[in-house]
C-alpha cells in the first residue's frame, strides 16, 4: 500500500470515528454554555445507543431508531436538568450518577429483552443508515488525489454524518445570530442578567439541556445503527469523556469543537492503524500513547500552556432567584 | 418565604433525608426489577441471603467495603476542602503499582509483616503522585479538577495497561498481569476474625487491609476534626474566599487535600491486588473508584457514615452477584443501576424532599 493510499484510509476512518464525537460535543456545548456542566454526555450516548437499535430492531427502520434514540436522549437531560435547574443539585454528581444509570441499565434490559449478554441482535442492512455514494464519486475516482479523497473520505459515509458537518453551521448560526442563542451565552454566563431582563433562567436551561439531549441521541444512534449493526456492551468507551475533552480544547466555540473533534478522531484513527506495526527509526510505537494523546492534550490546554480556555462563567453553578 | 433558610433538627437532615432518598432510590431498582419481569421483594430477600447468609458471604461482602472504605474516604477528603476527586478510580489503578512493586521487590525477603507498611507507603505514594498533577493544576492555573482527575483516570488507565502488557507481563505468558507474589507478598486472610463469631471464611478473600481501612476511618476523622490542616481545609470547602483571607494558603492546602485523597485511593489498591489475587492485574479496580463516590455522599463525608455505607454497597456487589445465579434475567449489571440511583438521590437530588419535610415540620412544631 502507498503512503497515499494509507492516508486516504486513514483519513476516511478519522471522518468515522470523529461523527459521535461531534455530535456529542456540540451537545455539550449547548448545555455548558448554558452554564450546567454535563459529565453525563457519555450515559445519554449509551442510553441512546441502546434504544435506537432496540426501535430500529423492532421496527426494521433505522429512523425510528434515530428518534428513540434522541426520545431517551432527552429524557436523561431532563432527569439532568431537573436536578441540576429545579433542585439546584450537584451537576457533576447528577451526571456520574446518569451515566451510571445508563451504562447499568442498557445491560440489564438487553440481557432481559434479548438474552444476548447484553448485546441488541445484529440490525439488517435496511433497518441501518447505509453508506450514500454522493453524486460523481465513481466518476472521478481515478483523477489524482482529490479523485480519491473525494471518492474514499468525503463520499460514501451515511446520512448522520453529513448531518454533523451541518449541525456545526447551525449551532453557529443559533449561538451567536439569533435571540435564543444570546441569551443562551447569557445565562452561562450571568443569568442574575438575564433574570433582571425578564426572562426565565430555568425554562431557557432546560431547552439548553433539551437540544443537548437532542444532538446527542443522534451521537448513540449514529454507534448503534450506522457504524455498527447492534448496540454492544459499553460500546460508547469514554467517547463522551472524549468529547468533553474536545468541547474543552475548543474553548466551547463550535467551529472549533469540528476541528478538536477531528482531530482526536485522527489520533483514533492512527492508534487503530498502528496497532502492531513499527515506525522506521523509533520502533513499535505503543497504542496507548495515542489512546491518551487526546487526554494529555486537554491537560496541557486547561493548564493554559496552549492559550487560555475560559469556561462559562456561571458554569455549574445552581442559580437562586431569591434567598 | 423560601425554605433554604429554615433550620431542620439533626435528625432529619442526617437521617430522615437521606433515608428518604436511599429508599427512593431502591423503589426505582424495585420497579426496574419488576419490569423485567422478577419479584422484587424474592430479589431482595436473594440479595440479602446472598451477602448475609453464609460465612463466606459476609467475607466477601466485607472484602468488597473494604475496596469502598478506602475510595469513599479518597473522595470524603477531598470533598471537605471543596474539591471533587473523581479520580480515584485511576489513584487507585496506579496505587497499585506501588503495591505490586514492594511485593514484587520484598516478597523473597520479607515476611508479610514487614512488607506491609512499605507496601501501604508505595500504594499511598503512587496515588497521591497521580493526583499531585490535578491538584497542582486546580491550585496554581485554575483548571478545573473535575476535568483533569477524569483525563487522568483515562491516562493512568493506559500507563497501566502499557505497563502491564509490554514490562510487568510474565515472559511467555499471554495474560496482562504480574507475576504471582510469594506469601511474603500477600496480605493473609482474616479467618481468626471471622472464628471469633463463629463464621467460616472459606474462600472469601477478606483481609487484612480491612483493618488498615478501619485505621484509616479513624486517621480520617482525626485530620478533618482534630487537627489545624483539617479545619483549614473545611474552612477552604465552605467558602474559598474567606479562607483565603484568614490566612489559609490556599495552594499549599488544596495540594495536601488532594495528595491525601489521591493517598487513600492507592490504598485501595492493596486489598484486590496483595489481599485477592496476589499479583497486579489489568483493570483490578473495577469501578470502586466510583463507587467511592457513592459511598462518600451517602455517608456524608464522614468516617462512620462511610464505613455504613461502604458494607451497603459491599451488600450489594456480594449479594447482587449472588443473585445474578440465582435469576440468571438480572445480570451483575443491576448493581450498578442501583448504584447511579443512589447517587442521583443521596447526592444530585439531596434536597428534593426537603421544602415538604420543611413544611411538615413546621406544622408539628407549631401544633
Amino acid at each position: 500500500m502507498s503512503y497515499f493510499d494509507i492516508l486516504i484510509s486513514i483519513l476516511g476512518s478519522t471522518i468515522r470515528l470523529s461523527i459521535p464525537l461531534l455530535f456529542t460535543a456540540l451537545a455539550g456545548l449547548f448545555s455548558e454554555r448554558a452554564g450546567i456542566f454535563d459529565i453525563g454526555l457519555e450515559g445519554k450516548m449509551l442510553a441512546s445507543a441502546f434504544a435506537a437499535a432496540c426501535v430500529a430492531y423492532v421496527t426494521g427502520s433505522p429512523w425510528l431508531g434515530l428518534l428513540a434514540g434522541i426520545a431517551i436522549s432527552i429524557a436523561f437531560s431532563l432527569i439532568h436538568g431537573f436536578a441540576a435547574i429545579t433542585n439546584r443539585g450537584n451537576q457533576i454528581v447528577s451526571g456520574v450518577a446518569l451515566n451510571f444509570v445508563a451504562a447499568g441499565l442498557t445491560l440489564v434490559l438487553g440481557q432481559a429483552w434479548f438474552n444476548q449478554g447484553g448485546r441488541t441482535p445484529q440490525l439488517p442492512p435496511s433497518a441501518r443508515f447505509s453508506p450514500i455514494t454522493l453524486p460523481g464519486a465513481d466518476l472521478v475516482r481515478d483523477v489524482p488525489v482529490l479523485g480519491p479523497l473525494y471518492a474514499n473520505v468525503i463520499s460514501g459515509n451515511n446520512i448522520l454524518t453529513y448531518l454533523a458537518f451541518l449541525a456545526v453551521p447551525i449551532s453557529w448560526w443559533v449561538l451567536y445570530r439569533t435571540r435564543f442563542g444570546l441569551r443562551l451565552r447569557a445565562v452561562g454566563e450571568n443569568p442574575g442578567a438575564v433574570d433582571t431582563a425578564g426572562i426565565s433562567v430555568a425554562w431557557l436551561r432546560y431547552r439548553s439541556v433539551i437540544v443537548a439531549g437532542f444532538l446527542c441521541g443522534f451521537a448513540g444512534t449514529y454507534l448503534a445503527v450506522a457504524q455498527s449493526a447492534a448496540f454492544i456492551k459499553d460500546m460508547s468507551a469514554g467517547k463522551g469523556y472524549i468529547a468533553l475533552a474536545a468541547l474543552i480544547f475548543a474553548k466551547w466555540k463550535p467551529v472549533p469543537v469540528m476541528f478538536a473533534c477531528l482531530l482526536f478522531g485522527f489520533l483514533d484513527a492512527v492508534a487503530n492503524f498502528m496497532q502492531g506495526k513499527s515506525v522506521p527509526f523509533i520502533g513499535e510505537v505503543p497504542v496507548q500513547i495515542f489512546q491518551c494523546l487526546p487526554y494529555v492534550l486537554t491537560c496541557i490546554l486547561l493548564a493554559g500552556f496552549i492559550g487560555v480556555a475560559h469556561p462559562p462563567k456561571a458554569g455549574g453553578v445552581p442559580y437562586t432567584k431569591e434567598r | 418565604m423560601s425554605t433554604a433558610s429554615v433550620q431542620l433538627p439533626n435528625w432529619i437532615t442526617y437521617g430522615l433525608l437521606p433515608l428518604l432518598n436511599l429508599m427512593l432510590a431502591f423503589f426505582i431498582s424495585g420497579i426496574v426489577v419488576w419490569m423485567i419481569g422478577e419479584n422484587p421483594w424474592e430479589a431482595l430477600k436473594l440479595m440479602l441471603e446472598g451477602a448475609l447468609g453464609r460465612g463466606d458471604a459476609i467475607g466477601f461482602t466485607l472484602f468488597y467495603a473494604t475496596s469502598f472504605i478506602f475510595t469513599g474516604l479518597s473522595v470524603a477528603v477531598a470533598f471537605h476542602a471543596g474539591l471533587f476527586n473523581i479520580g480515584s478510580e485511576g489513584q487507585a489503578y496506579v496505587g497499585g503499582l506501588g503495591a505490586a512493586l514492594v511485593a514484587l521487590a520484598l516478597d523473597h525477603y520479607t515476611p508479610w509483616y514487614v512488607t506491609m507498611p512499605f507496601a501501604i507507603i508505595g500504594a499511598a505514594l503512587f496515588g497521591a503522585a497521580w493526583a499531585l498533577i490535578p491538584a497542582w493544576l486546580q491550585a496554581k492555573r485554575g483548571s478545573h479538577i473535575v476535568i483533569t482527575t477524569i483525563m487522568f483516570n483515562f491516562i493512568g488507565a493506559a500507563l497501566m495497561v502499557y505497563l502491564l502488557v509490554n514490562v510487568m507481563i510474565v515472559p511467555g505468558k499471554m495474560a496482562p498481569e504480574t507475576r504471582n507474589f510469594l506469601p511474603g507478598g500477600q496480605l493473609p486472610k482474616l479467618d481468626w476474625l471471622m472464628a471469633l463469631f463463629g463464621l467460616k471464611l472459606g474462600p472469601a478473600p477478606f483481609n487484612v487491609s480491612f483493618l488498615i481501612a478501619l485505621a484509616m476511618c479513624f486517621l480520617v476523622w482525626l485530620l478533618i476534626w482534630r487537627t489545624k490542616l483539617g479545619y483549614e481545609m473545611r474552612t477552604l470547602g465552605i467558602s474559598p474566599s474567606a479562607a483565603v483571607y484568614a490566612g489559609v494558603p490556599y495552594v499549599r492546602t488544596v495540594v495536601i487535600a488532594m495528595l491525601i485523597s489521591g493517598g487513600l485511593a492507592g490504598m485501595m489498591a492493596l486489598n484486590p491486588v496483595m489481599g485477592a489475587s496476589g499479583r497486579l492485574q489489568v483493570e483490578f479496580v473495577g469501578g470502586a473508584g466510583f463507587v467511592g463516590i457513592a459511598v462518600s455522599l451517602m455517608g456524608r463525608s464522614h468516617p462512620v457514615g462511610i464505613l455504613l455505607a461502604a458494607i451497603l454497597f459491599g451488600i450489594l456487589y456480594q449479594g447482587g452477584a449472588d443473585l445474578s445465579f440465582e435469576m440468571p434475567n438480572i445480570t451483575r449489571d443491576m448493581i450498578v443501576v442501583i448504584q447511579g440511583l443512589v447517587i442521583l438521590f443521596a447526592g444530585a437530588l439531596e434536597y428534593m424532599f426537603r421544602p415538604a419535610l420543611v413544611r411538615i415540620y413546621q406544622q408539628f412544631a407549631r401544633g
